[in-house]
């Protein structure tokens, strides 16, 4: 199978997943076992082709699902900003209006407004959608490589720095402090401005 | 008929491109003057008839001649004719043409500017070009031709996608490009060095305005880009690391890096190798940026879908070009002998402080954008890289970045003691420490922003201590200063300027970090307090545009009973395309904006979502401040003088 064809086997899969997701959030905190009804796969596929084309599709969000509290909301807020809109191209559930993104900051404000702490909305979340919802990728082993990458990349150059130098030993950038005979020639080149 | 006539254009280009591929790097490898001299003559050539193309293109475009498809997919008789024009390159096909026009421009600006250069080194670098604008100009013409003709003509064409009917963006991509493209010539002096075996400091003078026009330019090109997300997807967001983002931010922070260490070689001989290696490295990130966006891979799964020839053809130039490149580069700089040697702390340690740090940022961004794609291929899971990872990845790498680069430009070369240094820099210290509790104290508990806004502070005083320093404040008469200072090399104001720039960026993004928006139903008439103000809807309209209709609402912003703004924020809806579109409402001050988007109205309420941005509209001024440092350093006299240096002396040589 071709580099290319398992980017368009990827691209169907992206978009199963989102019916899929939507199957789940049209059921509210439904359990994750509700399936989309095949005969409805086709319809919403488009619906989600035609919804992913452009941000332009994005209204700007709805006061139907606000908090009262405004701690609350703040935080329902500060969750949403780190979860995927999964149909979406790369917006967070805050600041996209495509359905599912309104679905899901209802589920996130349902839960915060029962008092879970952010870490149990997230968990929440996170075991009905995948890691795919999560927009800070959490640690496992697939993902190791990814939250190395600043201190390998670090690493690696100060190792390729100590190496550079260590190989391209210089013979010494000359003595600390100028000699006597060049710190006569330098008075004599600056000379007295007075003079 | 003048379509034809852009196509011809553009196959005679093609033809020159291959002949400028072979004609000059044969007479230099044989050292046949003539052979070599051909090189700028076909570079102008090609230029021509690049531009005719274009030139043709925009005909079919301005005239909205309905029997070219590509004008039937992305025009219509009912748009503005700025946007007809500027709707030429808002698509694939016109977009790839105006590359490989901005490619062919530097290509005749090497050979107008390069009078000065060794024939050979210029001969090599023509060949270079030529080889890099073959490759596209096939790339248009097997797969993406513009000029294709469609029979019957449909009545009319089919519109623009209306969020591209914007002034930003039909100024971003040329801008974009001319960056990407600069970096094209930085990779061909590179190429043409690595044939030589030979870098030296009249090479570094070479690559040095180049880099630095390329990454003015991309500076530019990145921050327009990010304004128009800022007002036009009316989020109030300005930079979402996106991979589309992150594409044109990979060969920046690659071409900033290049950009210090070209200094290197041209101030010290040192740092050779890896400047050519950054050289390579930042056309291959603009390369591979071309690739992303062009063949959709991360951006839209379902335009790749559709034909992903385009795609295999630009992975398959991005190999060919980088492995050729990165083989050349294994295979020859071995053989470039290390020279100009230096202490860890002193200028050149800064710079190499300075790369390897941005270095690293950059392979954090690469990456955090490939890392998807690649673990979906490998393992099937699928996972999400977004704004929380970067900014977790990237901010502990920018910091001590940030934190060297007001310290780094007061080095002394070669040997440098950090200590008196510091001593100079003490009062920076204490007016970002200032910055920072002074945040705290007003702002309530933002560490981060009171971290980024100390950060500013001491780039903006490291600057200003910088260029104090340099005329030598408090050691001499302040008149004698202030005419030392005017009289500093413009590279010197240059850096300082930039540098304040990112400060000034800085101070932005931290403001940004302090925003506060409310989602909010409003009747007619009503009104909400918010960020101070009293903000009063008198009413929603309708309206009427040239090529849509809209909804429009204004809002009175009220403060302490006082009108102090009115702001219309719309919806408008086109009816070819049947796309909607939120235009935000945005009033602009030193202190910040205000930012006023309309939604939906229901039960005879109207949603508002409105946004107070302290300091927003510095992130952007910021960047122009970049660029206008680039510019300055650009215009210095050792740049516009010096440069035949190395004709006389390899003269001097051959006589010898």
């Amino acid at each position: 199978m071709s580099f290319f064809d398992a980017l368009r086997r990827r691209a169907r899969a992206w978009l199963r997943r989102a019916a899929g997701a939507l199957g789940h959030a049209s059921g509210g905190a439904a359990p994750a076992a509700m399936r989309p009804d095949s005969r409805w796969a086709g319809p919403l596929l488009l619906a989600f082709a035609l919804l992913c084309v452009s941000p332009a599709f994005a209204q700007i969000g709805d006061t139907t699902y606000r908090l009262r509290d405004p701690v609350q909301e703040q935080r329902a807020r500060e969750i949403g900003k780190e979860l995927r809109c999964l149909v979406c191209q790369n917006q967070s559930i805050e600041d996209s209006d495509a359905s599912l993104a309104r679905d899901l900051r209802r589920i996130v404000r349902e839960q915060v407004e029962r008092g879970a702490s952010n870490e149990q909305v997230m968990a929440f979340v996170h075991e009905r959608y995948g890691d795919f919802v999560l927009l800070r990728p959490p640690f496992k082993w697939s993902t190791l490589l990814l939250w190395a990458t600043p201190a390998l990349a670090l690493l690696g150059g100060l190792f390729a720095i100590w190496r550079a130098r260590r190989v391209a030993a210089p013979a010494g950038i000359g003595p600390l402090e100028l000699t006597e005979a060049e710190r006569q020639r330098l008075a004599a080149l600056q000379g007295d401005p007075k003079a | 008929m003048i379509p034809e006539l852009g196509h011809f254009a553009l196959i005679l280009a093609a033809m020159l491109a291959i002949t400028q591929s072979f004609l000059p790097l044969w007479g230099a490898q044989r050292g046949d003057v003539r052979l070599m001299a051909s090189g700028a003559p076909l570079a102008v050539a090609g230029f021509i008839a690049i531009g005719i193309s274009f030139a043709a293109l925009i005909w079919a475009y301005a005239t909205n001649d309905t029997t070219v498809v590509n004008v039937v997919a992305n025009s219509h008789s009912a748009k503005p004719m700025l946007f007809k024009i500027t709707g030429t390159w808002g698509n694939h096909e016109g977009s790839m043409i105006l590359w490989v026009l901005v490619l062919a421009g530097c290509s005749a600006a090497v050979a107008g500017f390069g009078g000065s250069l060794p024939s050979a080194l210029q001969a090599r670098v023509q060949a270079v070009m030529g080889m890099i604008s073959l490759g596209f100009l096939a790339f248009i013409l097997f797969t993406s031709n513009p000029f294709e003709r469609i029979w019957p003509p449909p009545p009319d064409g089919q519109g623009l996608n209306p969020l591209l009917q914007d002034i930003g963006l039909a100024i971003h991509p040329p801008l974009l490009y001319l960056g990407y493209v600069g970096y094209a010539v930085t990779f061909a002096f590179a190429v043409a060095a690595l044939i030589e075996g030979r870098v030296d400091a009249a090479w570094g003078r070479w690559v040095r305005p180049w880099s630095l026009a390329a990454w003015s330019f991309l500076t530019m090109g990145i921050s327009i880009g990010s304004w128009w997300a800022y007002y036009e997807l009316g989020w109030g967001g300005y930079w979402f690391w996106d991979p589309v983002e992150n594409a044109s931010l990979l060969p920046w922070l690659a071409g900033t890096a290049l950009l210090h260490s070209a200094i290197v070689v041209e101030k010290r001989e040192a740092l050779k190798v890896w400047t050519v290696l950054l050289a390579l490295l930042a056309f291959a990130l603009s390369l591979l940026g071309t690739f992303l966006v062009r063949s959709g891979v991360l951006n839209s799964v379902h335009s790749f879908a559709s034909d992903p020839a385009r795609g295999i053809f630009i992975l398959c130039l991005l190999g060919i070009y980088v492995a050729g490149a990165f083989a050349l580069f294994a295979w020859r700089a071995p053989a470039m002998a290390p020279a100009g040697f230096f202490a860890p702390i002193s200028r050149e340690g800064g710079i190499v402080l300075n790369n390897l740090l941005l270095c690293s940022i950059t392979a954090v961004v690469f990456v955090g954008t490939l890392y998807p794609l690649f673990l979906d291929l490998l393992t099937g899971q699928m996972i999400s890289v977004g704004p929380p990872f970067f900014n977790a990845a990237t901010a502990p790498l920018a910091l001590p970045l940030v934190m060297a680069m007001a310290v780094g430009p007061m080095l002394a070369w070669k040997r440098a003691a950090l200590w008196p240094v510091l001593q100079r820099l003490w009062w920076a210290a204490c007016v970002a420490l200032l910055a920072f509790i002074l945040t705290l104290a007003l702002a309530g508990w933002h560490v981060l922003s009171a971290l980024g806004f100390a950060c500013a502070f001491w780039l903006l005083a490291g600057a200003v201590a910088d260029i104090a320093d340099r005329a030598g404040v408090g050691r001499t008469s302040l008149r004698n200063a202030w005419n030392r200072a005017r009289n500093l090399p413009r590279a010197a104001w240059g850096a300082a300027i930039s540098h304040a720039g990112v400060g000034v960026t800085i101070l932005g993004i931290s403001g940004m970090g302090l925003a506060t928006e409310k989602l909010v139903a409003v009747p007619p008439g009503g009104s909400t307090t918010f960020a101070g103000y009293e903000w009063r809807l008198e009413g929603v309209r309708d309206f009427v545009g040239p090529n849509f209709t809209a909804r429009k609402a204004t809002i009175t912003v009220l403060r302490d009973g006082r009108v102090v703004h009115v702001m219309e924020p719309s919806k408008r809806y086109f009816p070819i395309g049947r796309t909607n579109t939120t235009e935000a409402a945005i009033r602009t001050s030193p202190a910040g904006d205000l930012y006023a988007v309309l939604g939906e109205e229901r039960d005879g309420e109207a949603v508002l979502r409105l946004h107070n941005n302290p300091l927003a509209p510095w992130i952007w001024l910021g960047a122009g401040i970049m660029a206008l440092g680039a510019a300055f350093s650009l215009s210095d006299r050792r740049i516009r003088i010096a440069a035949p240096a190395r004709r006389r002396k390899d003269e001097a040589e051959a006589a010898a």
